[in-house]
């Protein structure tokens, strides 16, 4: 059901856009639409599979590791430490290669993450929505260092447009660290039962004879792993970490064996219905991916919450 | 056995556990007893490797539970903390499953299977299984947790009041199970209760902890009695004889 609807909105957004492709002009190798089809469409859609797979099994993870539902890259500082992460090379190691900037956002995102996750153990008072606020505040913090670092180096609007979450700009040679988040997801899913022993606690988890603090630091650097790959090439997908997940949750529960193959397609099915709307509502021009998830995502998260706050404290 | 040697254990500058020693005897409920912060938890946390002692050692068979790999230890000593923070969402099944992890780390193989059924059959649970655990009642997910522990399949069942939020009829049913896991599968049951009489009912052996410190240690005739009672909770505790039960009669004591 989830794979056909990946595969149906896939073909959508591979025919849609400013050019009018049609599947027989790529019989003709030597088009001008197989060109744009190749270097353009193509690597938008794997970007953007990728992209909202990644983001939901870093979600997931997060989720489960945490022990609370509304914990996800955006809610606990990973992606404002990831920011963070490049600005400070962008400002103060400026002859730093893509790799080196590529490893400096990582390890900002790891230990951003880490931060949060010790913040959470100390803290006495865990309600599911007060775990999030505090990582918001925590976020907004890292931001606020961000735009001021920004602002004195008077880089505030290359920044801006650097995290703007869109899939605009992705063309083959633009995109490719993206498939790092492979290897991640994989390792995530090999990982599944000892995440999910992991969820259940630590006293739990340290019953069933699981290294509970190596399986969190694994959790964590695979969540940071995906986080710095998405946002170093499409920028901020908010919402979408938070979301996906606690509706597979839902219906499918929280065995991460189960949830993780579905929390893959739902991503993926979530940021291609959001990229078609983006692409259609204003065609040919297009608006900001990320737009349109906040404005979708915050509306099922609102639901989610009036609804939900019961369910996340079960 | 399990021997419990000279443990000290204190959280800033409160000592919670404070020179403990004692055996644990198996095949026999033992049941912690002690008025509130006598450390019971404590102990049962240091004993399960849950908690790191400051001083003093836990013995299983003469070895240091310390030094004892994770897995080792977790196919032998299984510990069950008060579950009311759970809220992850597994089904019945889903969490008995897990018990196996020491053995399979998560791929179940037929053998595997064959213990989650017995766990299952063994608490009544195997038509809830299919069931997720927020839709079960507190009586009802707790017999889950412990079915867990069952599939485990550890000689060592330690459980930190287990009967915390269930009513009279639940609490029962709970205690017959953990003594049919001893008489009839031939575990060691431990357990930290607050209430006095069933652990004066159900168990064998009574340990009783008072300010961090072993106050009583005995076969339960021994230790439910007024006399050694006052010493463990500073109030005059009459006990009566009912249907071979003893039975602490304190709800009006005057000192």
């Amino acid at each position: 059901m989830l794979i056909v609807t990946v595969i149906i909105l896939s073909v959508i957004s591979l025919f849609i856009g400013a050019i009018d492709i049609k599947p027989s002009h790529l019989l003709n190798w030597e088009s001008l639409e197989t060109q744009i089809f190749l270097i353009s469409r193509l690597p938008r859609l794997l970007a953007i599979i990728l992209a909202g797979a990644g983001m939901g099994i870093a979600g997931l993870i997060m989720q489960s590791l945490s022990r609370n539902k509304f914990v996800s890259p955006t809610t606990a500082g990973t992606l404002d430490a990831a920011k963070l992460g490049i600005i400070i090379s962008m400002i103060f190691f400026t002859g730093l290669s893509y790799i080196g900037q590529i490893l400096f956002s990582f390890a900002f995102a790891l230990i951003g993450t880490f931060i949060f996750m010790q913040l959470l153990e100390r803290i006495k008072f865990k309600d599911a929505v007060f775990v999030p606020l505090i990582g918001i505040m925590y976020g907004n913090v890292i931001g606020a260092l961000s735009t001021f670092l920004a602002y004195e180096a008077n880089i505030l609007q290359n920044v801006d447009a650097f995290f703007q979450g869109s899939f605009t700009l992705v063309v083959s040679g633009r995109y490719e660290l993206l498939y790092v988040a492979v290897p991640a997801i994989i390792i995530a899913y090999i990982y599944a039962n000892k995440f999910t022993v992991a969820g259940m606690g630590e006293d739990f988890a340290k019953n069933l004879g699981l290294s509970y603090r190596t399986v969190l630091n694994i959790g964590l650097i695979i969540v940071a792993i995906i986080t710095t790959t998405v946002i170093l090439t499409v920028g901020v997908i908010p919402f979408l970490g938070l979301i996906v997940p606690n509706l597979v949750s839902l219906y499918l529960g929280d065995n991460l064996r189960k949830t993780i193959p579905h929390t893959i397609f739902m991503g993926a099915a979530f940021l291609l219905f959001c990229d078609i709307i983006s692409r259609l509502i204003v065609h040919p021009y297009e608006i900001p991916v990320n737009t349109t998830v906040a404005v979708i995502g915050s509306v099922i998260f609102l639901i989610m919450l009036f609804r939900g706050k019961a369910y996340a404290q079960k | 056995m399990i021997e419990i040697k000279r443990l000290s254990k204190s959280f800033g500058k409160k000592t919670v556990v404070e020179d403990v020693t004692l055996k644990i005897h198996s095949k026999a409920i033992t049941s912690f007893i002690g008025p509130n912060g006598a450390g019971k938890s404590t102990l049962l946390s240091m004993v399960s490797r849950l908690l790191d002692a400051d001083t003093g050692e836990v013995l299983l068979d003469q070895s240091n539970v310390k030094k004892m790999k994770s897995d080792a230890f977790a196919k032998r000593v299984a510990i069950l903390k008060q579950a009311n923070h759970f809220n992850i969402r597994l089904t019945v099944r889903e969490l008995v499953a897990f018990g196996r992890y020491p053995y399979s780390k998560g791929r179940l193989n037929a053998e595997d299977h064959k213990f989650v059924d017995q766990a299952l059959d063994y608490m009544n649970l195997t038509d809830m299984q299919d069931m997720f655990l927020d839709e079960l009642s507190g009586g009802q997910k707790q017999r889950a947790f412990i079915s867990m522990v069952i599939a485990q399949d550890t000689e060592y069942i330690l459980l930190d009041e287990p009967l915390n939020n269930l009513d009279m009829k639940h609490s029962v049913q709970i205690m017959k199970i953990l003594r049919k896991l001893v008489d009839e599968l031939g575990k060691t049951v431990v357990i930290v209760l607050h209430d006095i009489n069933f652990a004066s009912v159900y168990s064998d052996r009574i340990v009783a902890l008072k300010n961090g410190r072993l106050v009583k240690d005995g076969p339960t005739e021994e230790i439910i009695n007024s006399e050694s009672l006052r010493e463990v909770y500073d109030m005059h505790i009459p006990v009566q004889v009912q249907d071979g039960c003893r039975i602490c009669v304190y709800f009006n004591s005057h000192n």
